[in-house]
């Protein structure tokens, strides 16, 4: 794999994560427990179809083959995606949503912090804008999971449910591969195993606060990054790309 | 918009000589263009028709981000979804400006709430009808928020202080709304053979449902009448709907399609464009219950709000915790 392949693939990973993220917090709009909920959940929703655009935009300069954010997420099917399995997972009740946004939020946080200090420019732009905005989504998320692990009774028992059920894809986050060593080697991205003390301190300080049990380390979920993802893609893309694929050619 | 039919309570207006001192000093005022404010004297059926006429615009806001809400996850392309997403957020904030005008009148959201989720309130019946293609999003856009700018803008100088200034808000943001509607109508309209189809069968589907936006004459309404008197309603229903479609036809006619109606005929004579009889028996099926989503809607909005009370209450319950440790920490 050329270095070019290798940076084309690491910036699939950063959005289709915000791609996928995004789509999921989107199905809220209308159905979430409060309007200032509506308000909030599209807000970040927003901000992640935004830094979806700059990432597959980048991905698609880089690949220089044509292809834009646009054609890279309405024509790809659920193999060549990139993003990793956590983000995928069902919206479930309000716990499930914002205990997978407190784990994606924690970590891309972290990971941006790096990536803006990035040796390619155009990856530092892109870091520094969205970290902006993630800083704020982690705050929201962590107070979330302060809210409703530190609730009433019933909403303790969820958001601890939440974070069992969850706790199995926050490995992958964590686990570096060929691609993300050429990143390290290159100095465009992070060792990607650095940021889980950073995010497991950040984690564990929430949780207690929370009086919510941290899981037993334990087997981890992966495959996304490496587009073998859990069947619930798949349907994803089904709403996502339904026009594009309706439609083939059509401009809207 | 979205306030078809409010009834003021009152089965005829009052002359001048048979109001109170306080009746008459506050109509004067409101004849001097001076605004109500929440805290000031206001007659009690004022107050509720106001309640009413604000809380079904509010519940319409809310319902209605349902039809469009149905194809965020399917927009065409990464910045439709965008602005798709970031209107019918609009919509929620337009709600949430609503319910918070109609509370400086003494009515909690939670109680509006209530009358939505039991189905005693109404909202606009254009919500009732399906999003059925990605045509029917420019359809709502440009018809039905075209719509509702007509009666918002006038409403904008209305004589109740809050309620006033939620529709300037309200109304910036509309139009951006309408605009983007016209935007994907056009895209549609100048794109393939099939897309050009699915323009023209949203019309088709939405050109009625909006002209029924505007309620039913209400020349003959007591009332409207009433309403008017305090300037809490500033047009005719019929005067609303003739400008909608004055403005409205030449802009179908501008990108190709034709509105579904056919005795619709430019009338030199009165300036103005004659159209159709609306099928009145529809919009009163509809607006009473029997519409093709009525049922859906009221169940969605239900559900969202039941299966959120857990988390409003720990959020409530956590909030109370905090203050306490704070309280005990401080003493």
């Amino acid at each position: 794999m050329s270095d070019q392949e290798a940076l084309f693939e690491y910036l699939l990973r950063l959005g289709d994560n915000a791609l996928v993220l995004g789509h999921r917090l989107s199905e809220w709009c209308g159905h979430a427990p409060a309007l200032e909920e509506d308000l909030a959940l599209s807000n970040v929703a927003l901000d992640l179809i935004g830094q979806t655009q700059l990432w597959l935009n980048l991905a698609g300069e880089v690949e220089g083959k044509g292809r834009d954010a646009d054609k890279l997420a309405y024509l790809r099917d659920a193999r060549d995606f990139r993003n990793i399995l956590l983000v995928e997972q069902p919206n479930g009740d309000f716990a499930v949503t914002m205990a997978r946004q407190f784990f994606f939020d924690a970590w891309h946080y972290l990971l941006l912090r790096e990536l803006a200090g990035s040796k390619d420019g155009r990856i530092a732009e892109i870091a520094a804008k969205s970290l902006k905005e993630v800083t704020y989504h982690l705050e929201r998320s962590r107070d979330w999971v302060l809210r409703l692990g530190d609730g009433t009774e019933e909403s303790h028992r969820r958001m601890q449910a939440a974070i069992d059920d969850l706790w199995m894809y926050t490995g992958e986050l964590f686990e570096a591969d060929e691609i993300d060593r050429a990143m390290l080697r290159e100095g465009l991205g992070p060792d990607p195993a650095a940021l889980h003390e950073p995010w497991l301190g950040l984690v564990k300080a929430t949780f207690e606060e929370a009086t919510l049990s941290l899981p037993q380390p334990g087997w981890a979920q992966r495959g996304g990054k490496r587009g073998i993802h859990s069947e619930h893609l798949g349907y994803i893309l089904a709403d996502l790309q339904f026009l594009q694929r309706a439609y083939p050619n059509a401009t809207w | 918009m979205y306030a078809q039919m409010v009834k003021t309570g009152l089965e005829r207006i009052q002359s001048k000589e048979e109001m109170s001192p306080e009746e008459r000093s506050f109509q004067e005022r409101i004849d001097a263009d001076i605004k109500i404010e929440p805290k000031e004297w206001m007659p009690e059926a004022y107050r509720k028709t106001l309640i009413r006429q604000i809380s079904q615009h509010a519940h319409s806001e809310i319902i209605g981000m349902q039809p469009e809400g149905n194809w965020i996850t399917r927009a065409p392309t990464l910045e439709r979804k965008a602005i798709l997403l970031a209107k019918v957020q609009d919509e929620a904030g337009h709600g949430l400006y609503l319910y918070c005008a109609a509370e400086t009148l003494g009515v909690s959201r939670d109680e509006l709430m209530e009358q939505l989720n039991s189905g005693k309130a109404k909202y606009s019946s254009i919500f009732n009808y399906p999003t059925l293609t990605w045509a029917d999003i420019g359809a709502i856009g440009w018809l039905v928020d075209g719509a509702a700018i007509m009666n918002q803008v006038p409403l904008q100088r209305c004589s109740y202080g809050p309620y006033s200034r939620a529709m300037i808000r309200i109304c910036k943001e509309e139009s951006f709304h309408q605009r983007q509607g016209y935007d994907i109508m056009m895209k549609l309209a100048r794109g393939t053979p099939e897309q050009q189809r699915m323009a023209q069968d949203a019309l088709n589907r939405w050109w009625w449902p909006s002209l029924m936006m505007f309620g039913p004459s209400d020349a003959d309404s007591v009332h409207s009448a009433q309403s008017m008197m305090w300037k809490i309603k500033i047009n005719s229903n019929d005067e609303l709907r003739q400008k909608f479609v004055d403005q409205t036809v030449p802009q179908a006619e501008y990108i190709g399609l034709t509105v579904p109606d056919p005795d619709l005929k430019w009338n030199a004579e009165r300036g103005h464009y004659d159209f159709g009889e609306i099928n009145w028996d529809e919009f009163y099926q509809v607006i009473s219950g029997n519409g093709p989503c009525n049922r859906q809607r009221l169940r969605t909005r239900v559900n969202a709000y039941e299966e959120g009370r857990w988390v409003r209450e720990a959020a409530d319950a956590y909030a109370a915790k905090k203050a306490a440790r704070a309280q005990a920490k401080a003493a």
